[in-house]
């Protein structure tokens, strides 16, 4: 065993400069996004959960449940009217992972590692989100390919199906920053996970994405026609499908404005004060 | 080298700590500590759980703010002068802070880029540091499959990526089995030769006294006693007498026997039926009367000797507790430090 030399190879102590700090910023970002993505395909559990249960879903609701579910008005049927809504909630669930992830590495330790080393302070957040939205991506990618085979098809042209897939992305990554929110100041994998089951699972169900609105009792109508799943789901259906899409629009990019307004800083928030 | 840092390599000490405080609700877990390590040496940190060890490195590598007091490394503030800071130091703490999905040499070439070296220094400086660190034939293999030892002597690589002029160790042997830990004191000797300023911290006392250059006792979020090993054990003064008594229901009996011939109250382990007691300089005149009175109380002893005092009775003549024996709340949320209490050597020395 060779000794350790120490001081020989240090960079100098002088602040970088702007220029450098922003360079690093980028670069460090990209390692953290590189490595979470190398982790993710490490895992055989994270697949399944982003990839599988998607899939599993899509194909549950098109043949089992799909028969029983009345849309009148959707062209192409019940196949049409699922995919939107399977997308949003794939999207919704793949957060997920990153509640899940963080909190892993906090009480591993690993946040105090990278956090007392000189790197970028910003990079591990937002390399966590860059990772998640990639992933998230793919997820999407692959249940609009199931989509296609059970028999789903746009019927609204190529631009607007291309903002149906950005607008569940963009809504993706708002959700996600409240999933890094409650994994940072939660901390612990399991009640993390149980926590988002609780807010994920009624916020997805109670909402447009599987059934119409009309069919549920009076009082359920009244959460499920308010809340921002629905919203999202509806304007992603008017995209994919045609149809009005102004007033599901702006209130759809009303809630992702405002949830990123709001969980950005509370998740930096709880980075910086966690361990 | 006047260029790195406004400080000249050869004044002052690699850490200065002056009246440090810091409180977490109603718990305070530093209450003013001053600490100084000159460069090069090892200073050994001891405290039971809960002593305020952790915080004091949470907050010399930055990552905790004091409420008050001074911190500075290799010269710089560490909370004014936070990122320079992290450019000297590494850190590991009391778990594996890695990354198990990934192999070994992923997670060191990823620190490496993270301190910014160009990749293949960064590939170079992971396949050194897996060298040295024994772990070239596990490099490619995924963290998670390696050994307890093995995954700590990957987070302790890791730490010295950047080539760190002062290293903190916060319990680097807690949890590990009695091989592995003699195998990491191996490697923290060899760091220290190679001219690292370390700061140790360690429930166990053997570790101090194997390792540290000079040692500092906390308790309560207070320094109770500051030396290096041989002055400490001074204190104790002389002889310690020790004897097991295999049947736990005679143990006080055999304590109300020799409570006359020591100079302080025994001190008798429940759990192990270790007794022990100080006796000052009149080593054989008290082993003689111990003898003579276990056997008039009719208590069967085993292993009947004296010693020299070890740091462990130290602790206990400081504090009137053993090391392992406080439950103080620790003012943090990891919860993952269970693991060591019952590790051999703790018992031994």
């Amino acid at each position: 065993m060779t000794a350790v030399t120490a001081p020989a190879a240090l960079p100098p102590l002088e602040d970088p400069g702007l220029f450098t700090r922003g360079r690093w910023a980028v670069s460090d970002t990209l390692t953290i996004t590189r490595r979470n993505l190398l982790v993710w395909m490490r895992v055989p559990a994270y697949i399944v959960f982003t990839v599988i249960q998607p899939v599993m879903f899509t194909l549950m609701f098109r043949y089992v449940f799909g028969g029983a579910i009345q849309v009148p008005g959707v062209p192409g049927g019940y196949v049409n009217f699922l995919i939107p809504g399977i997308i949003a909630q794939t999207a919704a669930f793949a957060t997920f992972g990153t509640a899940i992830a963080l909190a892993q590495e906090l009480k591993k330790g690993v946040i105090d590692r990278l956090k007392s080393m000189p790197m970028s302070r910003s990079a591990v957040l937002a390399g966590r989100l860059v990772a998640d939205t990639a992933r998230m991506t793919v997820t999407i990618l692959i249940v609009l390919g199931v989509g296609y085979a059970v028999g789903f098809r746009f019927q609204n042209g190529a631009a607007p199906a291309v903002l149906m897939v950005v607008l569940a992305i963009v809504f993706g990554v708002a959700i996600c920053l409240i999933a890094a929110f409650t994994g940072l100041a939660i901390g612990d994998e399991e009640s993390v996970q149980a926590f988002g089951l609780i807010w994920l699972f009624p916020l997805t169900f109670l909402s447009s994405a599987f059934v119409p609105i009309s069919s549920m009792p009076g009082w359920l109508q009244a959460f499920a026609n308010n809340q921002p799943v629905t919203y999202v789901v509806d304007t992603m259906r008017a995209l994919a499908l045609g149809g009005p899409i102004q007033a599901s629009l702006l209130k759809s990019l009303a809630w992702i404005v405002g949830i990123f307004i709001v969980f950005a800083p509370l998740a930096v928030r709880a980075y910086k004060r966690a361990g | 080298m006047t260029q790195i840092g406004a400080v000249p390599a050869s004044s002052g000490p690699a850490i200065l700590v002056e009246g440090l405080t810091k409180s977490f609700g109603d718990v305070h877990a530093l209450r003013g500590i001053d600490l100084s390590v000159p460069r090069g040496t090892v200073l050994g940190v001891l405290g039971p759980n809960g002593a305020g060890k952790t915080t004091a490195v949470r907050i010399l590598t930055t990552l905790l703010q004091p409420d008050g007091g001074q911190a500075l490394v290799e010269g710089r503030d560490v909370v004014r002068e936070a990122a320079a800071v992290r450019r000297l130091i590494g850190l590991s703490g009391q778990s594996a802070a890695i990354q198990e999905e990934l192999t070994g040499r992923e997670n060191l070439e990823i620190i490496g880029r993270l301190y910014h070296l160009a990749w293949p220094d960064a590939r170079r400086r992971a396949t050194e540091l897996l060298e040295q660190f024994d772990l070239t034939e596990a490099a490619d293999r995924a963290a998670k499959n390696y050994s307890g030892g093995m995954q700590r002597r990957l987070d302790l690589a890791a730490s010295l990526v950047g080539r760190p002029r002062v290293l903190f160790l916060d319990e680097p042997t807690t949890g590990l089995d009695p091989r592995s830990r003699l195998g990491m004191w191996d490697i923290i000797r060899s760091l220290v030769a190679g001219g690292t300023t370390l700061l140790l911290t360690t429930q166990y006392l053997d570790e101090a006294d194997e390792l540290a250059d000079e040692i500092v006792v906390i308790d309560h979020g207070l320094v109770i006693a500051a030396g290096t090993s041989e002055e400490l054990k001074g204190r104790v003064g002389g002889d310690v007498l020790e004897f097991t008594v295999p049947d736990r229901s005679r143990l006080s009996d055999a304590v109300a026997a020799i409570a006359s011939i020591g100079e302080g109250e025994p001190h008798a382990d429940k759990e192990t039926g270790v007794v022990s007691v100080g006796v000052g300089g009149r080593g054989s005149e008290a082993l003689v009367e111990a003898v003579r009175r276990l056997d008039a109380a009719g208590a069967e002893t085993r292993g009947l000797a004296l010693r020299r005092p070890s740091l462990d009775d130290v602790f206990l003549a400081l504090t009137g507790h053993a090391a392992e024996e406080d439950e103080q709340p620790n003012g943090r949320r990891r919860g993952r430090r269970k693991g060591g209490k019952k590790d051999p050597a703790q018992v031994s020395s």
